[in-house]
């Protein structure tokens, strides 16, 4: 059937049961939104208020569901817009497809109004990307840009459409998604590299030499690592801990892989690891990570890191296999299925010495409660306390997120939202909004700091016109509290442009946007703001004033072994 | 051995737009600098080869094959060792030949280089040559004892030596042996 490419577009989505899509219209996509017009009621367009919260609210979308987000824009600006959006994306491995439109070809390459190379831009910080010149391979690249999003180790896709190709004509043959892989241009590329598509099966002879190493380990320690939580492989992760006996560190972007109240829990593992966590990674003699590309916020010192032990890694990803950390054995494959077949092989293990020496130190950070004023344990453990246990956590950038982290108890994969490789601040809102889209039964809450939030507050009002329910708590310090903690135990406290000061209001703020806000700085006044907040089920501001010398503890120095504690 | 020293991938791309700048912001961007770097298609015009030539040690050269590997226009990868492949480049000298007694010195190195003198002017001669990098170096040396005006390389190809070829390590196998061959 001949069709505009805006309406192959358009149907290409609902063959790839796309439901949701976060953007901001503009000249060139027009015509698309003009189609998507005639889609309403089959798919949700939210408007946010700026590109940037479109971008991290498809990403927000995709990490809670599991599915591919999808997110609008449009040339130019609007495109430029997404960047860091996709940067944080690709370094958190999240599956989203951007579409944006450039102009038409005529005036390509003409330095037109609102022209701009954003597939030369986004080459780096995408898994892919496509500018599409010809409208009759237009739905051939979608299936193929939906497709490389969501297998192997996920990631952003990006898809620029010359204006002229959404309005001409082609024809489309609809098909059903079972098919793609074996049709078109997708067909071809699975025949020349299925492996990009489909993980490699794990080899049977690396499978029994871990056996083996696991075997012979007295001291054996797992990673719980992002990969866990994007491959949804927590069951399996478990199996194997529970089997294996040992403790797990887990990693920022692995919260949620590795339920947090599970005895064997050890903590995050890092620079703002617990003293358990990061003393195992030193004393194992068997390290076994599972979806963790060892980071420099995870080994500080990757020379020096588990140095005495034998480290295994297990990845999706060949390309990471001895990129920062040098292994002894690795096995590439998906983490659900080469753990699941670790399962069938080994025996019930048991390491009581091991774990009781593990134990013996804190598996998280005893933060005072204080007294009167508010302290940040207060405040999470009273939404701990007061919200539902199974209540998505999305955050910004800075101490506020390393807080969180440490205090919840993360249940499953999806439940904390955070930039973990790019650190983005001004992430959190924006993936509030896009998880409550995607999870409107669970209760959504954003965790942040006033630093971050100032950044993209403006999508308080995507949350007031489409009346998403998002909790948000800032953590008020009148200051860049991370940046703020360096200067103080590195910089000689020269506190260099990192004081806020008290503007906004945040309670006007919310009330400037059509919803309701609240300053505490006593735990009675919080908890009764989380029970308004609750009841009231709008948008909702709690400004949680806090002190600015709070530090996140304990601290290990970048580049420094992960047991040289600046602060414990 | 894990010396950095001058290391040869031959790779094999989607003859595409923008596939070219992929592949060499990918070792910008991993920190690596490319010294030489050729282009040409293949017996299938949809499929381009690309020789680069990069500094780095073995392990570095196993990570940047990898990270290649996951480009997707990227077919195949193959790291070609100088004992393993047979390297060839051209290269173009225009030589200053002030005289009619220097003009015949240059004509006999180049003959003993079994170079082709491919444009004559007064005072000048343009000599053609192909040779891998030692020899380059050593008639380059020799020439610029008459002054070399200029020159220009067309950057290193290679292929294996005897049977085997790029498409025996398509990504697939590549990938497949992801634990024995690669790394």
């Amino acid at each position: 059937m001949q069709m505009t490419g805006a309406k192959i577009l358009m149907e290409c989505l609902v063959e790839q049961g796309v439901d949701t899509i976060f953007g901001y219209p503009g000249g060139t996509i027009l015509n698309v939104y003009d189609e998507l017009y005639a889609y309403d009621g089959k798919i949700k367009h939210i408007l946010t208020s700026h590109e940037q919260g479109a971008a991290h609210a498809a990403d927000g979308y995709a990490r809670s569901t599991g599915k591919v987000g999808v997110c609008f824009a449009t040339s130019g600006p609007g495109a430029t817009n997404l960047v860091t959006g996709i940067a944080t994306a690709n370094m958190d491995s999240a599956p989203v497809v951007f579409i944006s439109c450039n102009v038409s070809e005529n005036l390509m390459g003409k330095d037109s109004f609102q022209e701009v190379d954003i597939t030369g831009i986004t080459m780096p910080i995408t898994k892919c990307n496509y500018l599409v010149r010809d409208v009759g391979q237009l739905a051939d690249i979608v299936r193929e840009a939906f497709a490389i999003a969501r297998s192997g180790r996920p990631g952003p896709v990006f898809i620029d459409i010359l204006k002229n190709v959404t309005a001409e004509k082609a024809d489309f043959e609809p098909l059903p998604r079972s098919e793609h892989s074996a049709n078109g241009r997708l067909g071809a590329l699975m025949q020349r590299s299925s492996q990009n598509f489909q993980p490699p099966k794990p080899d049977e002879k690396d499978i029994d030499t871990l056996v083996e190493m696991i075997r012979e380990a007295k001291k054996p320690l797992l990673i719980c690592g992002g990969g866990v939580v994007r491959g949804r492989a927590q069951e399996e992760f478990t199996e194997f801990a529970e089997k294996l006996d040992a403790p797990v560190a887990i990693t920022l972007m692995g919260a949620g892989g590795f339920k947090g109240r599970n005895p064997l829990t050890a903590g995050m593992v890092g620079m703002h690891g617990s003293q358990a966590a990061n003393r195992a990674c030193a004393a194992c003699d068997l390290l076994i990570a599972v979806g963790c590309r060892f980071s420099d916020r995870v080994a500080t010192d990757p020379k020096s890191f588990a140095k005495q032990a034998k480290i295994v890694q297990i990845d999706i990803d060949r390309a990471e296999i001895n990129k920062n950390v040098k292994t002894d054995h690795h096995i590439v494959g998906d983490a659900k299925r080469v753990l699941a077949m670790l399962n069938r092989r080994i025996t019930q293990q048991s390491h009581e010495e091991w774990k009781e020496n593990v134990f013996s130190y804190p598996t998280e950070t005893e933060y005072d409660m204080g007294d009167s004023a508010l302290t940040p344990k207060q405040i999470l453990s009273a939404i701990a306390e007061l919200m539902p246990q199974d209540t998505i956590v999305s955050t910004d950038v800075g101490q506020h997120q390393m807080w969180a982290i440490q205090h919840f108890h993360f249940d499953y994969p999806g439940q904390l939202l955070t930039s973990g490789g790019f650190g983005t601040m001004g992430f959190g809102l924006g993936a509030a909004i896009g998880a409550k889209v995607g999870n409107p039964e669970k209760t959504v809450i954003h965790i942040t700091g006033d630093g971050s939030f100032r950044m993209n507050c403006n999508e308080l009002a995507t949350e007031q016109h489409y009346d998403i329910p998002v909790i948000t708590f800032i953590f008020d310090n009148r200051t860049l509290g991370m940046v703020r903690q360096w200067q103080t135990l590195i910089y000689n406290k020269h506190y260099s442009q990192t004081t806020l000061g008290h503007a906004p209001d945040f309670v006007k703020l919310a009330e400037a946007y059509g919803l309701r806000g609240k300053r505490v700085a006593h735990e009675d006044e919080l908890r009764a703001a989380i029970q308004e907040a609750m009841e009231y089920g709008h948008g909702y501001v709690i400004d949680c004033v806090i002190d600015m010398d709070e530090m996140v503890r304990p601290m290990v120095g970048g580049g420094s072994p992960i047991t040289k504690f600046i602060i414990s | 051995m894990n010396e950095v020293r001058r290391q040869t991938l031959a790779v094999l791309v989607d003859n595409e737009a923008g596939v070219l700048s992929q592949v060499s912001r990918l070792f910008s961007r991993k920190g690596y600098n490319i010294e030489s770097l050729a282009v040409g298609t293949t017996t299938d015009p949809a499929v381009s080869r690309i020789t680069i030539e990069v500094l780095g040690d073995d392990d570095q050269i196993k990570l940047l094959s990898n990270q290649l590997r996951k480009l997707f226009p990227v077919h195949s990868v193959k790291v070609l060792t100088p004992e393993r492949s047979i390297r060839r480049e051209l290269v173009l000298f225009k030589v200053r030949a002030a005289t009619g007694e220097k003009r015949n010195e240059i004509i006999q190195i180049a003959n003993i280089f079994r170079a082709n003198i491919i444009d004559v002017a007064i005072g000048s001669l343009t000599l053609a040559m192909i040779g891998d990098e030692s020899k380059i170096e050593a008639i380059q040396k020799l020439l610029e004892e008459f002054e070399v005006l200029e020159l220009v390389r067309t950057g290193v190809v290679a292929l294996e030596r005897g049977q085997e070829t790029i498409y025996d390590e398509t990504k697939e196998k590549g990938e497949f042996n992801y634990g024995k061959n690669v790394l």
